[in-house]
């Protein structure tokens, strides 16, 4: 089975996010670039379905500027085969990103399409449910449980306020998985050794036949939010605080 | 211009985030067509969207869209939304419309907003959404139509409750052969109040020292029908689900208030909420960084402290 996984190269989440003069984009100067964490675990899970499967392939796909190809080169030290790279240093949007995913989904001639619930730059949480319409096939987001057969695999995907669902697709299916379902693997040194020489597919938006495609949305205007002021620190025994805490709740802040 | 909103309700039941987009469009001069989507129990939520001001009403039904199917319920809002030349299609972000916004973008082919915190209908539609869980927002304008958003809940107030019965649509809904099947609900021990639903949420750092203290949280969230989150560290220390994790790697909330309890505030957890309206520290160490973002800080133990706030919060109960 070829299992895909798409990757996002994201800022740590320790970034202190600056913002451009022309506030078109964030600072990207002096950023430390790491695979995006819910990423992490969409390619333990590609590892860990083809170790139960006993055979196929998991590749990693990207889009970004040049410096992507360090995200991918880390997920081939996990353990992932092979990595395509689709250049692209503007940024781009759901639309032209999810286009471009699935030309290359196609190419692979994938089964299995894993991500991360969401990247945690955009926060969008959409492009793998854009990709799976695209290519008309079943989805699942919030997965934390996920076991594959052959030709089908059946999740629990986190709904809110303490539900499950239990959902069953056949394949090809696109899995969106959430933290919680499995502790993602530390690369190797044989790992980090093989990323090293491994040779990454690169294509542009041209070579997927989207040389000639606009995105449907432009970005404008970052803004850094109010900065939070101190409020008060009361002061007391644990009761007296307490109290003082309730009456200010109630008439002063008026939220209870 | 004609801006449909698709309606979100449980078993019947409104969820307040579509009174709240619906407010909010009509405070800009526009009356959407309200969308609801299921299978015979629509009346009461149609109605109520009449009180706050919903004139027109659609009626998407199909015994498929009784329970969840992210394709059936995209490929029915589509086949009918298609026929409408649609210049805006929004929703609440929660985790329904995170779900099902994606698909129905894609077949219109268009652009998409998730989570947004402001909206502005017109031409182009533009949105404003926090990104890195936060830490900054952006404006997004769309090329073309229809533009495809969703909202995030408890932003935007309810409106007046002043309207009347709207024009109630019944359409049978295409649903189309969707592939994924929904084989079994399962429910977790106690019913939990959404997070991101929440007016008060009472947060737990690894200070808690252990999943069974979180009942003190618990406790206290239950009497005021609040719900309880919990820190990254409290989470990855294995004291509480993934599901209650408020931060970057979890859930963004912006409650009326939000309490926090042992939680130094990294950078990452404020990230997840500072937009609340108020914050209350507790924490034993005075220098802790919350104390800069919170309203109110209580240097103290919390487990001495949750208790006694939970007593006077039953007082304050008793006497309201």
């Amino acid at each position: 089975m070829n299992i895909l996984v798409l990757v996002k190269q994201v800022p740590d989440t320790e970034t202190k996010i600056k913002i451009t003069s022309d506030k078109k984009s964030i600072e990207k100067s002096d950023i430390k670039w790491v695979i995006n964490p819910y990423d992490e675990f969409a390619i333990e899970q590609a590892l860990k379905t083809k170790e139960t499967l006993k055979t196929g392939t998991v590749t990693v796909v990207s889009v970004g500027p040049d410096r992507t190809v360090d995200a991918l080169r880390t997920a081939i030290a996990m353990g992932a085969d092979n990595a395509c790279h689709v250049k692209a240093d503007q940024e781009l949007d759901t639309y032209l990103v999810s286009k471009a995913l699935v030309e290359v989904i196609k190419k692979e001639n994938a089964q299995l399409v894993f991500s991360g619930k969401q990247g945690i730059d955009d926060d969008q949480a959409a492009t793998f449910g854009y990709v799976a319409e695209l290519l008309g096939w079943p989805s699942a987001s919030m997965v934390i449980k996920c076991d594959v057969s052959t030709d089908k695999i059946a999740v629990h995907r986190e709904v809110e306020g303490g539900t499950r669902f239990a959902i069953e697709m056949p394949l090809p299916a696109v899995v969106a998985v959430d933290k919680g379902i499995n502790t993602p693997r530390y690369a190797s040194l044989p790992g980090i050794m093989k990323a090293k020489k491994k040779e990454i597919k690169t294509y542009s938006l041209a070579d997927l036949g989207l040389g000639s495609e606009a995105p449907k949305t432009s970005v404008s205007d970052f803004a850094l939010p109010p900065e939070r002021q101190a409020g008060k620190k009361l002061s007391g025994d644990a009761a007296t605080q307490v109290k003082e805490l309730v009456k200010l709740l109630r008439e002063e802040a008026k939220v209870i | 211009m004609s801006t449909f909103l698709i309606a979100e309700h449980k078993d019947g039941q409104l969820k307040r985030v579509s009174l709240e987009l619906l407010g909010e469009c009509i405070r800009q001069g526009t009356t959407p067509t309200c969308i609801l989507m299921g299978s015979g129990n629509l009346e009461g939520a149609a109605q109520e969207l009449g009180k706050y001001g919903a004139s027109q009403v659609v009626l998407l039904e199909n015994a498929q869209l009784a329970s969840f199917s992210n394709e059936a319920m995209a490929n029915a809002l589509h086949a009918y939304l298609s026929k409408q030349s649609p210049s805006g299609i929004l929703m609440g972000a929660s985790w329904l419309g995170k779900e099902l916004l994606p698909r129905l973008a894609a077949k219109f082919q268009v652009g998409i907003a998730s989570d947004c915190t402001e909206f502005k209908l017109g031409t182009p539609v533009t949105v404003r959404r926090p990104v890195f869980a936060g830490k900054c927002s952006k404006q997004v304008a769309f090329t073309g139509a229809p533009a495809v958003f969703s909202v995030r809940p408890n932003v935007l107030p309810v409106g007046e409750a002043k309207g009347s019965s709207p024009k109630i649509e019944k359409v049978a809904a295409e649903v189309g052969s969707p592939k994924a099947k929904l084989t079994e609900v399962l429910a977790s021990g106690q019913k939990k109040v959404d997070l991101t639903e929440a007016d008060i949420i009472i947060s737990g750092g690894r200070s808690l020292k252990s999943g069974d203290n979180f009942k003190i949280l618990f406790d206290c969230a239950s009497v005021v029908g609040g719900a309880v989150g919990a820190s990254r560290a409290a989470v990855d220390a294995g004291y509480a689900p993934h599901d209650m994790q408020v931060g970057q790697t979890g859930k963004t909330v912006s409650p009326k208030l939000y309490v926090a309890c042992g939680i130094s505030g990294a950078i990452q957890h404020l990230a997840g909420m500072r937009t609340s309206k108020v914050i209350v520290a507790i924490n034993k160490d005075p220098e802790a960084p919350i104390f800069q973002k919170a309203d109110y800080g209580l240097v103290g133990d919390l487990f001495e402290m949750v208790p006694l706030l939970t007593e006077e919060l039953k007082k304050l109960k008793a006497h309201s």
